[in-house]
């Protein structure tokens, strides 16, 4: 099984001009600001004093790739300066609110696929007839409407008129936690269905006509037995790799939804920190969530490649890209 | 990995399913007249907005504010005693306008990157697709709200923000397409009868791989409005007081339990168009790829 995550290692060093790249990219966003970015992140109130001990401290009379590199360097020390309507350092700030988005993000996928999976299978065992038809209005809604849209119409269904769920809020055991995410998380899971479906349904009508399927049903096993023991894990394959590919989206996305169920996330701390002007916190929100969809990057060609036994991204060379 | 991922996934789905549809002639294809007349009903509103209402978008009855459903409002009036309905048809203006403006530059850089990159290959191939892969790694709604953020609110900025991060499927499309085209005989050809690089791209490889990224714009309109209801509901949008359908939810979201339709409505207006784009989509689609690859 190891012999075949040869890859891993190749794909890491790949990765990093990639990583590299993104800090750049992070780096010169701050340069994009108009005016002294010594006075974009101490804000308008700022003393000529402290602008200048900023300025020096920044290094902003350095040539720009000094600069740089200085930038570089307090990143790696998990120096991503300070906050400046909390007054204290960003890491905290961003540290205590990624356990929250990432546990959205991995109940939404949970969701997803519970949503996914049933669905895909049937529309896949008649495509054409009706319930493959309804699988297809779901998937092109799902689609059409703005997610945090969706949010507002779950909060004034399930919470506003029948009062199943809290209108927003975090809750404070990890009970409530699970209680207070689920509409967030069914919300986002709604977002990233219809892809789901899509890839999981025509991989099964893929795996459905293959010969395996064909002598598995002629020994009698139909059904959703069938469909568990046989068809599942072929036609999934695909489908990981575009789940991979798009929880990037499904990040922007859930940063948006937190603002609308007042989650304190990775979003919510974003978007309360567009209005304080606080560009630190800003910019370190965007810095790991680039990030993350990185390391995502890799850890879905693993999931693949433990998936499918018929991989073997060691030997591609460009990284089974 | 960000942008229009899920769609740019859908996008090649769905132009297989169109394939199967492209053996009709255009007026019998059912999701492209439902895509014409749906977008061409929106862009007659969006056109003829202040001829469809009698009241002002923009100026406040805040005598009337909050009123339901009636002969003289028919969706109501919002906070500040403006007509729902007459908000909801100007939007049409804004949210249209920008969708299809804001298609056209990351449209050019993206398709003529692209096909420097797959027409060259070599070194500017792997710098170009790096650069592809640092944008990608931003997340859409990541990188728009925080050039926004840093470009400053407004229309322009909103342009450049959803350039900046859409030219990378753009980019990714046409460099696709240009890979296989370069291969094929007639470009062998001209490159034989001694007919430079760049008039290879423009007159004989363009023309053939263009249309899949005209079929993928109208899904790119979509994201694009997308984006600006969503910047619109974070309040980074088109400035208050001008209508718009995020800007509208956001207002509405604030009185859910006693007007719930306040902030439904709008939420349905961006339904509808992205549901008339992407038909016009699939049915362009069947248009413009006829049984190109089997």
């Amino acid at each position: 099984m190891l012999h075949r995550l040869r890859f891993v290692p190749g794909r890491i060093v790949q990765a990093i001009p990639v990583a590299l790249g993104v800090t750049i990219l992070v780096f010169f966003m701050s340069h994009l600001l108009p005016g002294n970015p010594a006075v974009a992140l101490l804000g308008d109130r700022a003393t000529p004093e402290r602008v200048a001990s900023l300025s020096k401290h920044l290094g902003l009379d350095k040539p720009l790739w000094e600069q740089y590199f200085l930038f570089l360097g307090k990143l790696f020390r998990g120096d991503l300066g300070d906050s400046l309507a909390y007054q204290q350092p960003v890491s905290g700030l961003v540290l205590h609110a990624i356990p929250v988005t990432l546990s959205l993000l991995l109940f939404a996928l949970v969701l997803a696929l519970v949503i996914s999976i049933p669905l895909a299978g049937l529309a896949a065992t008649r495509p054409g007839g009706g319930r493959d038809l309804g699988a297809r209005i779901f998937t092109l809604l799902g689609q059409g409407m703005p997610q945090f849209w969706v949010g507002i119409m779950l909060i004034l269904l399930l919470s506003v008129k029948l009062r199943l769920f809290p209108v927003g809020g975090y809750g404070e055991t990890a009970a409530s936690h699970l209680y207070f995410l689920f509409l967030p998380a069914l919300t986002l899971a709604i977002a990233m269905c219809p892809t789901i479906i899509r890839s999981l349904r025509a991989s099964t009508i893929q795996v459905l006509g293959s010969e395996y399927v064909g002598t598995a049903r002629s020994k009698g096993i139909a059904g959703a037995e069938l469909f568990r023991t046989h068809v599942l894990r072929n036609a999934a394959i695909p489908t990981v790799s575009i789940i991979g590919v798009n929880l990037g989206y499904l990040v922007g996305g859930s940063l948006v939804i937190e603002k609308v169920f007042a989650i304190p996330g990775l979003g919510s701390l974003m978007v309360n920190a567009i209005f304080a002007r606080d560009f630190p916190i800003i910019q370190a929100v965007a810095l790991f969530v680039a990030l993350f969809v990185v390391v995502v990057g890799i850890l879905t060609d693993v999931v693949y490649t433990l998936l499918d036994p018929r991989v073997d991204l060691s030997t591609a060379q460009d990284g089974g890209r | 990995m960000s942008t229009p991922t899920a769609v740019l996934v859908g996008f090649k789905a769905r132009r297989r399913a169109a394939r199967l549809r492209s053996l009709q002639p255009w007026y019998r294809n059912g999701t492209l007249i439902a895509g014409i007349v749906i977008v061409g009903i929106l862009v007659l509103v969006a056109v003829f907005a202040p001829l469809l209402t009698p009241y002002s978008p923009i100026t406040q009855h805040l005598e009337d504010a909050l009123q339901g459903p009636s002969a003289a409002h028919l969706l109501g009036t919002d906070k500040y005693g403006r007509d729902v309905l007459t908000r909801l048809i100007w939007s049409t203006r804004v949210d249209l306008r920008i969708g299809f403006l804001a298609v056209f530059i990351p449209f050019v850089v993206g398709s003529v990157l692209g096909a420097i990159a797959g027409y060259f290959g070599g070194w500017i191939d792997l710098v170009l697709m790096r650069i592809v892969d640092i944008f990608f790694a931003f997340p859409f709604y990541i990188m728009v709200i925080v050039l926004v953020f840093v470009l400053g609110s407004g229309e322009a900025s909103i342009y450049l923000a959803i350039a900046a991060v859409s030219w990378v499927s753009y980019a990714k499309i046409i460099r696709g397409e240009v890979l296989v085209a370069k291969q094929q005989d007639y470009v062998v050809a001209a490159r034989l009868g001694g007919i430079s690089h760049a008039k290879i791209l423009l007159r004989h490889i363009g023309p053939n791989v263009l249309s899949q990224a005209i079929i993928y714009a109208m899904s790119d309109i979509v994201m694009d409005i997308m984006a600006i209801v969503t910047l619109g509901y974070l309040g980074l949008g088109i400035a208050p007081p001008t209508a718009e359908w995020g800007s509208m939810i956001l207002d509405g979201q604030e009185f859910i339990t006693t007007q719930w339709e306040q902030a439904t409505i709008p939420g349905l207006a961006v339904v509808v168009t992205s549901l008339g784009l992407s038909w016009l989509g699939d049915g362009l689609s069947d248009l413009l790829s006829p049984d190109r690859r089997k």
